[in-house]
């Protein structure tokens, strides 16, 4: 009844107009005044962390464009040139700054592959986690009973396989069904594919504790009094508000894959040596830790732990920023 | 009244009606938590709350039915049930001789756009990751997928003005408002889809008494310019002497009392009502006699056979104890007691 009064005259295409230029500001200055950003200013070892955490996926990510020699190529590769010393030790060539593999590989480029497989993988991995957890955990707690029951009981189920068990059988199927050749080409895929079945309910758990606490708000009844679909309601009212924990998990996961894929690598049953990750590299060298070749182990595993340590960090503060518990009071 | 049904459009027929509404809400968990061995035997033990118990309602159109009755009496039950944000265990619902309840959500969709509700808190009633315009938006765009961007604005800027926000506030986020601002956006929600039926479940009780004046003057407003019909809920006797057209008193899960609001004020005649409004707090002292009930409300998981106020009603007999008393008509109140029905009050 209402829509048929002419609208009071000139206001509404004013106020129109401010509405559609305002909504892009906002979000930005949101951002800016929140208490996250304001906690990033002030905390220098956040500042750092990210630092660190930045060059390397850079580093990594420009591999091909930065490291000095492509150790996928054979015609690069000269065994006499094996096992060199980094610069700091005697005997070193200054062709290869951080010495070379056994296999006559410059570890500097190496390792900057190495790290691109690993957080290729970490990334791969998590983004399939997220994507059935999410899913899963959102069906779980919005629609509860029988759905809730059976998604949780699947991800009890898979959480009492142990990742490495789960990668373990896999690997050693395809290898034996297709050959090491096969296994090699779709290494990266299938070390994504069974990381990311086997921490799924991670995200899923996370996912529905949160969504049982939103799907209480009034909000979300205001959503169904107007009728929208539950996915709907799930995707677009939920999930927005349920991000903050899935944040603060994707860290410490992302962290957790990679150390997965390393040491799965370390055990034989991750990436090949032709196309090493920082996992297989540690392995590789540690044949040699005790004949003096160090470097080899040594430098691709000290690259580990900062990476997967500073990954750790930024979730521990991101966890610690985005619980209003700790910073109301 | 049963005649009444077929004719959808006859403007003396109820808007909505509710009738012999039960809902029980299960207290126990999974099934292996309600077996039980008892005396050597495998028993199913199963416990629950009852919520609503037999509730007899008919909301008029335009007019402002306002629910009274103490905290866990059922009031915001009767509201959400009847919104179908849950379902009647037991029980018929109809709206404009239609039954709702049990619909599909898609059957549902007509009635969404003549239902709205308006809700208690309204620090969570609005999504804190929308804009005041996408909250407003998101119904008009959901229930007329064929207007063009422009007209849905216009229509947020139509309602936004008549809530009495400045319509360049759309851009901010819930949470830059105060309380009263809140509940006025979630009123105009709830007016962007042009209903003729509101609930609103307590819609001022979170709200600091300086605003709710003006958000139940607001209400009113609206009522008169959109001729809307309110099922209210509260439990301020105050609000209900300003508001409401009719009232109905609640006492846990059922219906004690449904009058006009002037008479019931003048002559409450349910026990419960009365002892209710002598509690009102008042400036003159004289003339008024407090009712003290003695107990409390009982428990909603095991209900007491009889009537459910018969615990701690001062003129009860052996009738009340033993038999539900039914709601009867008497003159424009209907109310459900056997001591009214007898005449011992």
């Amino acid at each position: 009844m209402s829509e048929s009064n002419p609208p009071p005259s000139a206001t509404p295409d004013k106020a129109l107009e401010q509405v559609a230029a305002g909504e892009r500001v906002s979000r930005l200055k949101l951002l800016r005044e929140s208490y996250l950003y304001y906690s990033f200013k002030r905390d220098i070892g956040v500042q750092l962390c990210l630092l660190i955490f930045a060059l390397m996926v850079l580093a990594a990510l420009f591999a091909p464009w930065i490291a000095p020699n492509d150790p996928y190529d054979l015609t690069q590769i000269d065994i006499m040139s094996s096992e060199l010393p980094p610069f700091w030790v005697d005997g070193s060539d200054p062709r290869f700054p951080l010495g070379t593999d056994a296999q006559g590989r410059d570890m500097l480029s190496t390792i900057l592959y190495g790290a691109r497989v690993s957080l290729i993988i970490g990334f791969g991995a998590v983004a399939l986690q997220a994507l059935i957890g999410v899913v899963f955990g959102l069906l779980a707690g919005y629609l509860g009973g029988r759905v809730d029951a059976l998604l949780m009981r699947l991800a009890d189920v898979q959480l009492s396989f142990s990742t490495l068990m789960v990668a373990i059988i896999v690997g050693a199927i395809v290898q034996a069904s297709f050959g090491r050749a096969t296994y090699s080409s779709y290494a990266v895929a299938l070390l994504v594919v069974i990381i990311g079945l086997a921490e799924w309910p991670q995200y899923a758990r996370t996912v529905r504790a949160t969504v049982l606490a939103e799907k209480g708000k009034e909000y979300v009844d205001a959503a169904r009094v107007i009728g929208l679909p539950s996915r709907r309601i799930m995707f677009r009212h939920i999930l927005p508000n349920a991000m903050s924990p899935i944040f603060v998990i994707s860290t410490v996961q992302i962290a957790n894959a990679i150390i997965s894929e390393a040491a799965l690598s370390f055990l034989g049953l991750g990436m090949p040596e032709t196309q090493p990750s920082l996992g297989s590299l540690i392995r590789s060298g540690f044949d040699y830790i005790q004949s003096g070749s160090w470097w080899i182990t040594l430098l691709p595993g000290a690259v580990l732990v900062v990476l997967v340590l500073v990954i750790n960090l930024l979730g521990d503060w991101l966890r610690d920023v985005m619980n209003p518990r700790l910073y109301k009071n | 009244m049963s005649a009444n049904h077929a004719i959808a459009t006859d403007e003396a027929a109820p808007l909505l009606e509710i009738k012999g509404l039960r809902k029980r809400f299960s207290l126990s968990a999974g099934l292996l938590d309600q077996l039980r061995f008892r005396g050597g035997r495998l028993v199913r033990n199963r416990k629950y709350v009852h919520a609503i118990n037999g509730v007899d309602l008919e909301v008029l159109r335009g007019e402002a039915l306002c629910v009274v009755g103490e905290s866990g009496c059922g009031k915001s039950t009767v509201a959400r049930t009847v919104m179908g944000l849950i379902s009647p265990s037991e029980g018929e619902i109809r709206y404009r001789g239609e039954r709702i309840d049990g619909l599909a959500p898609r059957a549902l969709l007509p009635y969404r756009r003549r239902m709205q509700m308006i809700f208690q808190n309204p620090y969570a009633s609005l999504n804190p990751r929308m804009t005041i315009s996408q909250t407003l938006q998101e119904p008009i765009r959901f229930h007329h997928p064929d207007w063009e961007r422009r007209r849905v604005e216009e229509k947020v800027v139509e309602v936004m003005e008549a809530v009495g926000i400045a319509p360049d506030w759309g851009k901010r986020f819930g949470h830059e408002f105060s309380g009263g601002q809140r509940q006025r956006i979630a009123i105009a929600r709830a007016l962007a889809v042009d209903p003729e039926f509101i609930v609103a479940d307590e819609p001022i009780s979170a709200l600091d008494v300086s605003i709710q004046a003006q958000v139940l003057n607001l209400m009113m407003d609206a009522q008169r310019e959109r001729d809307l019909t309110y099922l209210f809920i509260t439990h301020d006797l105050a609000v209900v002497e300003h508001f409401g057209t009719r009232v109905v008193v609640m006492y846990l899960g059922t219906v004690c009392e449904v009058a006009p609001t002037a008479a019931l004020f003048a002559t409450p005649r349910h026990p419960y009502t009365r002892a209710l409004l002598s509690a009102i707090p008042r400036l003159s002292d004289h003339g008024v006699e407090r009712v003290r009930l003695s107990g409390e409300v009982p428990t909603p998981v095991e209900l007491p056979p009889g009537c459910v106020f018969h615990g701690r009603c001062p003129i009860a007999n052996e009738r009340c104890r033993r038999e539900i008393p039914q709601l009867a008509r008497h003159g424009d109140t209907l109310i459900a007691c056997h001591a009214v029905e007898e005449g011992r009050d």
